[in-house]
């Protein structure tokens, strides 16, 4: 009986050292994986940053440090205007995709009602399909409703940054729908119960109580949203106009041809700011 | 009399407020994304005609072109067999990954995690072009090369350099899955199965790997639904020297002259095809209360 404990004892004793991971051989060769995975992860992103800032003009190798590649890129028109059209599109569907996704968060998560299941699948379908799909059917979809404008006014409308706004707000819905849910989720509905048992009616109620304690949630969501819609490069090829350019379709077509340092330089500042804005929704999220 | 009022009028609020919460968000995705993927399954049965234009016309013609064409049958099957390679690579990187995590403490676990999630989030086109930069002609790993003394390599425009693009891009949409699962693995018992007698190997296949299933599927689905539409990053890195689905919907689409949208919209469709059946096999592989 004494026997039987201790032996089972001894792999107890062991234990914390496999769970930290350390000191056992495959610990070791499990920390070394690891940390090759993650110079994969990150090497190719420091190495861009780091050949911004090279005097090699085809932006490849290292050949001292100079910040001209960046002051080209603030005096390029061209560029700045796609940056501002980038950022115009990401405020205007950030906003619209936010508002519809709170709205469908509520009704899903504080409803019962027919036909629930299929509203949730619809929501969560434009995450499973492939943006390429989505991208020519909106393309598709958009042409036809310009062919009967055209039919019908005689005025000529064509693809332009309103478009790409349609489509940006179509996909983001889904993800704000998700991160909103969640906080949702972890909501205490007595606080709700206490307002409407003060007095508060049901728009008071949203306002003063449910909307302030799940703002981190719609906080988190419009980020997403935001970042997504900076990100997207493929609805953004499909659905813009010729005229209208955007940042990553610029910077697309520019890396087609080759590697130059400023296309180093911009998309430099992409990941800075795509960076910051991860920093930031996690903080906010966290601070639930 | 007065309490079934008070219900009734209880209801008819609670339905209007369901219908002011529901009713923007769905009328927007039925008008600009369900409706849309209608039409495109309309096209796909139409016929392309000589300017580009769309000719009213039912036909078959765009599917058995698909399916019988060399040039686009090798498309189909050359995508699914390079989101098949990518998504494998990928699972086979990404769990080893995800268990070292989990083996953390707390404290370094959300680091790290952290650490994985940012690429995830940051541009998906800046993430590929760096490649570029490695794997030029003249490129770091070519210099780092003939430092050595050794004889450059073609690394760019090959379809390895379209498959290593595809797994650094994806990578961690396998990885936070795979993480969530682990994470509420129960450890212990793996040392249950040790004092049962079975090896570290056993015990993995046996009741690890069974039970994180549903992340490995999770995993898998994100991970392939990206790759089988690429074609940025066979345009990048691979040259576009063959063409995937993806290169071919783009050219359809956008580039060729002229355009071909009822050929294009099969090719979106036979996609939709690929996933509806591996979501299907998701849904066999996991249990209701795993999702």
């Amino acid at each position: 009986m004494i026997e039987a404990t201790s032996t089972a004892a001894q792999p107890r004793a062991a234990r914390p050292a496999l769970e930290q991971g350390r000191l056992t051989w495959s610990g070791l060769a499990l920390t070394v994986y690891a940390v090759l995975i993650y110079l994969f992860l990150y090497l190719p992103i420091a190495i861009l940053a780091l050949f911004s800032f090279t005097r090699d003009q085809f932006g490849v190798r290292w050949t001292g440090f100079t910040l001209d590649w960046y002051l080209r890129l603030f005096a390029n028109q061209r560029l700045m205007g796609a940056t501002l059209n980038t950022l115009y599109v990401a405020l205007v569907s950030t906003f619209v995709a936010t508002v519809l996704g709170t709205l469908l968060a509520m009704a899903l998560e504080r409803h019962r009602f027919r036909g629930r299941t299929t509203v949730d699948t619809l929501i969560h379908l434009p995450i499973v399909i492939p943006e390429i799909v989505m991208a020519v059917a909106l393309l598709a979809f958009s042409a036809l409703v310009f062919d009967l404008i055209r039919l019908l006014t005689d005025e000529i409308v064509r693809r332009s940054l309103t478009t790409v706004i349609i489509g940006h707000i179509a996909f983001s819905v889904s993800f704000v729908v998700v991160v909103v849910r969640t906080s949702l989720k972890n909501f205490d509905r007595r606080l709700e119960e206490a307002a409407a048992d003060l007095g508060a009616n049901g728009w008071n109620v949203f306002w003063r109580v449910t909307f302030p304690l799940i703002l981190p949630g719609v906080i988190g969501g419009a980020l997403l949203a935001f970042t997504l819609s900076l990100d997207d490069f493929i609805i953004s090829l499909f659905l813009s106009g010729p005229g209208t350019s955007l940042l990553p379709v610029e910077v697309y077509n520019k890396v087609r041809r080759a590697v130059t340092p400023e296309i180093n330089a911009i998309s430099t500042l992409m990941l800075v700011l795509s960076i910051t804005l991860v920093v930031l929704s996690q903080s906010v999220q966290r601070r639930q | 009399m007065a309490l079934n009022a008070l219900e009734h009028e209880r209801r008819r609020r609670e339905r209007r407020t369901l219908a002011v919460l529901l009713t923007p968000g769905l009328l927007w995705l039925m008008l600009f994304f369900a409706f849309p993927l209608v039409i495109i399954l309309v096209y796909s049965f139409m016929t392309n005609g000589p300017r580009g234009n769309i000719v009213w016309q039912f036909t078959p013609g765009n599917y058995i072109d698909l399916f019988t064409r060399s040039i686009y049958v090798n498309a189909y099957l050359r995508s699914i067999w390079i989101s098949i390679l990518t998504t494998v690579i990928c699972l086979l990187l990404g769990y080893p990954l995800a268990l070292f995590i989990v083996r953390q403490p707390p404290r370094w676990r959300t680091v790290l995690l952290f650490l994985v999630l940012i690429p995830f989030w940051t541009n998906f086109l800046v993430r590929i072009y760096a490649w570029q930069i490695l794997l030029a002609n003249n490129g770091l790993i070519n210099s780092f090369l003939s430092a050595l003394g050794l004889p450059p390599l073609k690394l760019l425009n090959t379809e390895w350099a379209t498959l290593l693009g595809l797994v650094y891009g994806e990578l961690p949409f396998m990885v936070l899955p795979i993480y969530a699962a682990l994470d509420r693995f129960d450890f212990t018992l793996m040392e249950a199965a040790a004092d049962l007698g079975a090896s570290k190997r056993r015990a993995f296949w046996r009741v690890m790997l069974p039970i994180t299933m549903p992340g490995v599927a999770a995993g898998s689905v994100l991970v392939f639904i990206p790759t089988i539409g690429q074609f940025v990053v066979s345009e990048l890195l691979g040259g576009a020297k063959v063409d995937y689905l993806g290169n071919l919907i783009q050219r359809l689409f956008l580039r060729s002259n002229p355009p071909n949208w009822p050929l294009g919209s099969a090719m979106a469709m036979a996609m939709m095809l690929v996933l509806i059946v591996l979501i299907l096999i998701y849904f066999r592989a996991t249990s209701e209360e795993d999702r």
